[in-house]
């Protein structure tokens, strides 16, 4: 049986390797290794990063189901964090080092560029889960908070079409996350969603 | 606060020599050396020596030659202070060529393979002087020239880069074209063993990548016909061994690694207007006041840049270049002609 310690070990751990990739890059810009536009790379980066990490959170809710072990629900507001921390770095990214924090560019591009008005719904929709994953709120919220945390599952559609709207010559990358993305929300389909523990089952006894 | 106050010695932008009186003075002088006066060109055999970081590349022997006897700095910017030559590791480290996969940095990892020598070009079309010309030959008759243009990108980003080339002009009258001949097209290489991006199913690029000018653009003197960049041959990622360098044209017009030059007389569909027809058009002239549907084109980014100083200059319509090829579009509705 797992100690307290153990989990704890294993929650350092997954917040290590969240902050991980932030330092690498930081470290690749610090040392001139990110190209002519560091701030370029690291909001791609960032970006796509931001991706990874909700992808895995939606995936921590099938894989309890599968494999039982309690070590995915404990991370899972925890990686829910850090998509929503990355978000946010990826916004600041394109506000800093894209537009060079003008403002006034900042409002055009809002109101005329609709992948990037996408990409703000995505990440307000993330603050407010953000802001709704504590303790308290999930008791305010009660029965509510279960249905309100579905949005997570609207939010991975508004990022891929966020994604979708910037590929410019090759649909292959954002293709490869759509598949990962629809194999994730397949899980989630009642008679999925039931055969996953029967799964467990099999594998076990075998 | 410190208040400038100019002395009757110093410079006004108005004491700048227009780009055009610059070009044409440069003309002359190449006419001079072309006239056997060794004296034009003897101050520009250390120009080479600001290469001396880059490194060498695997230049073919009449490539090196060619290079060697090079008009040095044919065409420099009017204001150099502002138009700084981006290092070689960034204009051959940061591309777009799609052929090699769509990321900046995927065609310096992948283009390396691609075998350049022996290259051919076949010029056909509308022309009485057409045929298959091995790269060698094609170069011959013309001397190369080094020209630092400003190369502006669709995508909002800019670099200064010296280019080596013969101008398009010069291929052209030799090819002889015919009255019906009113545009030229031109084709990337298809290799999809040589070159990975053709071979992923997800392309949206119907290759091989095509593009094309109007022949009044063709054989405007600005419009180059690229083998060698900083002093040296093109890098595969930059497009060796052959592409073409218009520079108030966004960089997709400047199509690498050609092996197809044909006059026609319709006019091409380019392969960014065939993927995207509201996004791309045919003549796709840099021009700040027309923006591309998904950002602006109001300004750009001049790399390499850093962190906190994204160095977004203003675009300037035809990139700066419209003393040279505004008259080509007099009268052309450029909002709707993008």
């Amino acid at each position: 049986m797992a100690t307290q310690r153990t989990w704890l070990l294993w929650r350092v751990s997954v917040f290590l390797a969240a902050l991980a990739p932030l330092v690498f890059w930081g470290w690749q810009v610090a040392n001139n290794a990110a190209g002519p536009e560091p701030g370029r790379y690291l909001l791609l980066n960032i970006g796509i990063g931001a991706l990874w990490l909700l992808l895995f959170t939606l995936s921590l809710t099938p894989l309890t189901k599968l494999t039982r072990w309690k070590g995915f629900a404990l991370i899972r507001r925890q990686l829910g964090l850090w998509t929503l921390a990355y978000a946010t770095l990826h916004m600041l990214s394109y506000a800093l080092f894209i537009l060079g924090l003008n403002w006034a560019l900042l409002g055009s591009e809002l109101v005329k560029r609709p992948y990037i008005v996408v990409g703000m719904i995505a990440l307000i929709g993330l603050a407010a889960l953000g802001a709704t994953s504590n303790r308290w709120a999930m008791k305010r919220l009660g029965k509510r908070w279960k249905p309100l945390h579905k949005f997570s599952y609207a939010i991975l559609g508004l990022v891929l079409l966020h994604f979708f709207w910037v590929v410019r010559a090759d649909m292959q990358e954002w293709a490869m996350y759509a598949a990962i993305a629809a194999l994730i929300m397949a899980t989630r389909l009642p008679p999925v969603a039931r055969a996953l523990p029967k799964l467990r089952y099999r594998f076990s006894r075998a | 606060m410190l208040i400038k106050i100019a002395k009757p010695s110093d410079l006004h932008e108005s004491d700048v020599t227009p780009e055009s009186i610059y070009l044409s003075r440069r003309r002359f002088m190449g006419g001079m050396a072309g006239l056997g006066a060794g004296l034009a060109l003897s101050g520009h055999a250390q120009a080479n020596a600001d290469y001396s970081d880059v490194p060498d590349g695997n230049a073919p022997a009449w490539l090196k030659e060619k290079i060697s006897k090079t008009q040095w700095e044919a065409v420099t910017p009017s204001n150099p202070e502002k138009d700084k030559i981006a290092p070689f590791e960034d204009a051959s480290g940061y591309n777009n060529f799609y052929e090699f996969g769509s990321g900046k940095t995927d065609p310096a990892r992948h283009a390396g393979s691609l075998e350049t020598q022996p290259w051919s070009v076949v010029v056909d079309g509308e022309v009485n002087n057409g045929g298959r010309f091995a790269l060698e030959d094609f170069a011959k008759p013309a001397q190369f020239e080094e020209r630092i243009y400003r190369l502006r990108c669709v995508e909002a980003w800019s670099m200064v880069i010296p280019w080596l080339g013969i101008p398009l002009a010069e291929v052209i009258k030799r090819a002889d074209p015919t009255s019906k001949a009113k545009y030229v097209r031109f084709e990337t290489l298809v290799d999809p063993e040589q070159m990975p991006g053709q071979r992923s199913s997800f392309a949206l690029i119907d290759w091989p990548y095509v593009e094309g000018l109007r022949l009044d653009e063709a054989m405007n003197p600005l419009t180059l016909l690229a083998m060698g960049m900083y002093g040296r041959e093109l890098p595969n990622q930059n497009g060796a061994p052959l592409r073409l360098v218009v520079p108030w044209k966004y960089g997709f017009k400047s199509i690498k690694s050609i092996v197809r030059i044909s006059l026609v007389e319709e006019q091409p569909v380019n392969s960014w207007q065939q993927i995207a027809p509201d996004e791309y058009g045919f003549y796709a002239n840099v021009n700040p006041e027309v923006d591309h549907p998904r950002w602006s084109q109001a300004t750009e980014r001049r790399l390499p840049n850093s962190l906190f100083s994204p160095n977004t200059i203003d675009t300037l319509m035809f990139n700066g270049y419209a003393d040279e090829v505004a008259d080509m579009y007099a009268g052309l509705d450029l909002r709707a002609n993008y």
